[in-house]
């Protein structure tokens, strides 16, 4: 929450407050990183693929919202928005996508394993349902340790088309698992639509229900409700509960990359200008002047620059270290 | 005419779809806009959702739906975007497929392919850049190819798709971009010769995949020091052409082999192993070994350009250890003016493709 607090002591809000405000600048805060890596990528800087988290911000913000520190969470290759709501560090995450030895895993993961224990920030795996068991299993450490927290698994609409995911639907029924699963829908895995990946009527909620699992659903555009739902989940899974949390959310920008891949075709023009229309921070921008506004967004932009710079720094020095190393 | 190796590898599927209404082709992408890197493009509005599509994230069932098809009469293709997906398909690779004909006595014939896709570079990773031809050779019952220009990529996979026995087609990222030209007609004899894509005699260079293109220049390299190498594409893993192996090095007396996987517990020393047992006594120095070291491969591009074996330190351990006597310097300047550096970290191929991708 570092990167948080120093924002909130830039704009002048009280941490405590739970306020719109606080909402709004976390939020702003996700979208602004990644834009930043978005526009920057073409610097090849930051050099490792990177799934954007732009128009998803509400899910990650709204469940990170009513986590303790100690609560863990597993996320997947999109993972940016959840390691940042989880308090996790900027800096360790510019320097990770840039291939530092400061990044959260040295360097080592890139964006799509990011790793950060000191946040409760299990571990991010690409290896689309891989996340579901691993979860599991972090879930059974805290319930058979007495610890009282709980782990959240941040899975994408395609992870329910995995043989792990009605595995561990199973066992951590079975086992009473203190899981809050989130299914972030956004009707896509990569390029391919859910029409031709499922069955027209599917019905996840029966699904999950016929395990015994609680399941709430809602939209993931909206801030409160995702806040709203995912205390009561979180509520359940602190009682040793297993919950199926699914929020309806999009992704703007392309599946893979720093740009927009509207031009393949593969999504309608209707539904790419329907996501302007339900972007989470348009939500919430309306209740505030225009001259807040300004002034939030200039002091979390500045933030986000800083932190780049600062990242960018690091990386430079290992570079010129590197280039010494390599006798040309 | 030259084509790129994502254009041989479409014509392969597109004449196997033509010639055998029993060929079907499925994978995560295979029916959608990015077409697997371009290489579906086009198939499924030609030959129908029946018989090319997209499926769902399911990859081990999918795998199983493969051998059920295969064992019923048909010749199913499933495509892994990255060879580490199919890891999640192994339980249905190893138990299943591989053992299918030994276990049924022969009643079954398993005419399946899987072809994987190995990442490298621009940050890749732990879990997107693996090669995993030698675990699927360690496995009685599969076969293993490993194309490494556009013709092979062509022949290998028509070959692949005619073999009545399960193969695992493993195809290098870096590849994709490279071009060739090439008669466009497929050759049946093709998968289990190994090809001497540069002939020499004083040292044997074994690789596969992206290492030839690799060997290839060790080879030009040595050859303006008045070295000559014999460069092998194995283009077959398993089986290997043993034949064509022992027939250089017997030749030349001094072995290297490259692999584009491990070096512990994998082809580089099955390869070297075979050459101790048929030549032991007749070679001039141990055979020579590059490969990975016993570490996953990092995103970083500073840890990753030390993971990976560079030509220039292949050139100085090759020189050393056959005692070449030629100067480091003159060869690594030599190296330079041939083959300029895209860039110092080396995430990216020279051939055409530039990153991000």
């Amino acid at each position: 929450m570092k990167d948080l607090l120093k924002i909130y002591d830039i704009i002048g809000i009280s941490p405590q407050s739970n306020s719109d405000l606080q909402k709004y600048v976390q939020m702003s805060f996700i979208r602004e990183v990644e834009l930043l890596i978005s526009k920057r990528y073409q610097e090849q800087i930051f050099r490792c693929p990177v799934h954007l988290s732009v128009g998803q911000e509400a899910v990650a913000v709204g469940v990170s919202w009513n986590l303790n520190d100690e609560d863990k969470a597993v996320s997947t290759h999109r993972s940016h928005a959840h390691y940042l709501a989880k308090g996790g560090s900027l800096f360790k995450m510019f320097a990770e996508l840039m291939g530092s030895a400061e990044g959260c895993c040295g360097g080592r993961g890139g964006s799509m394993h990011i790793f950060d224990n000191s946040v409760g920030f299990i571990s991010s795996i690409p290896i689309v349902g891989s996340s579901i068991p691993i979860s599991a299993g972090a879930a059974m450490a805290e319930k058979v340790s007495n610890s009282g927290n709980i782990v959240v698994a941040y899975i994408g609409d395609a992870s329910l088309e995995t043989g792990a995911f009605f595995e561990t639907l199973n066992i951590s029924s079975l086992k009473q698992l203190p899981l809050v699963i989130v299914i972030e829908d956004n009707g896509y895995s990569t390029y391919a639509n859910k029409s031709v990946r499922v069955p027209e009527n599917r019905a996840v909620k029966s699904i999950v229900e016929g395990f015994g699992i609680p399941f709430l659903s809602g939209n993931g555009d909206a801030i409160d409700e995702v806040i709203n739902l995912s205390r009561t989940a979180i509520e359940i899974a602190r009682s040793n509960q297993t919950v199926v949390l699914e929020f309806s959310t999009f992704r703007l920008l392309e599946h893979c990359g720093p740009n927009n891949d509207d031009s393949l075709g593969y999504r309608s023009q209707e539904e790419i200008e329907s996501y302007k229309e339900r972007d989470p921070i348009m939500y919430l921008i309306k209740k505030f002047d225009e001259s807040e506004i300004t002034f939030f967004n200039k002091a979390i932009s500045d933030y986000v620059e800083s932190e780049y710079v600062k990242a960018r720094e690091v990386r430079e020095i290992e570079f010129i270290n590197f280039q010494k190393g390599f006798s040309l | 005419m030259k084509r790129t190796y994502i254009e041989a590898v479409r014509l392969a599927f597109d004449h196997a779809l033509e010639s055998d209404p029993s060929v079907m082709l499925f994978g995560l992408g295979v029916g959608d806009v990015g077409a697997v890197f371009g290489t579906t493009s086009g198939l499924q509005a030609k030959y129908g959702e029946s018989r090319v599509f997209d499926i769902p994230l399911s990859e081990n069932a999918v795998t199983g739906m493969a051998l059920g098809l295969a064992i019923q009469g048909f010749r199913p293709i499933m495509v892994h975007q990255r060879s580490d997906f199919s890891f999640i398909s192994a339980e249905q690779i190893i138990n299943q497929i591989s053992k299918t004909k030994y276990m049924s006595n022969d009643l079954y014939q398993v005419p399946l392919v899987i072809r994987m896709i190995v990442g490298r570079g621009w940050g890749q990773g732990p879990t997107h850049a693996q090669a995993p031809h030698a675990i699927y050779s360690h496995v009685p019952g599969l076969r293993v190819v490993a194309p490494s220009s556009p013709s092979d990529g062509y022949q290998l996979m028509r070959a692949a798709i005619s073999s009545n026995e399960p193969v695992i087609f493993l195809e290098h990222r870096w590849l994709h971009q490279t071009t060739e030209e090439f008669a466009v007609k497929f050759d049946n004899s093709s998968i289990e010769q190994s090809k001497i894509v540069m002939s020499g005699n004083d040292v044997s260079l074994i690789s596969l995949s992206y290492g030839v293109l690799e060997c290839l220049k060790i080879a030009a390299v040595f050859a303006e020091f008045g070295v000559s190498c014999e460069v092998i594409n194995l283009r077959t893993v398993k089986p290997l052409d043993e034949n064509t192996i022992l027939t250089s090095v017997t030749k030349s007396k001094r072995g290297v082999v490259w692999d584009i996987g491990h070096l512990l517990y994998g082809v580089s020393g099955e390869i070297s192993s075979n050459l101790n047992e048929n030549l032991f006594g007749q070679l001039l120095k141990p055979i020579l070994r590059f490969g990975l070291p016993d570490e996953p491969t990092p995103s970083s591009p500073f840890l990753a350009s030390k993971h990976y074996v560079e030509v220039d330190q292949a050139l100085l351990k090759i020189n050393t250890h056959f005692s070449l006597g030629i100067s480091p310097d003159k060869l690594l300047n030599r190296r330079r003016e041939i083959y300029p550096f895209k860039t110092v970290l080396m995430d990216q191929p020279d051939m055409g493709q530039v990153g991000p991708f």
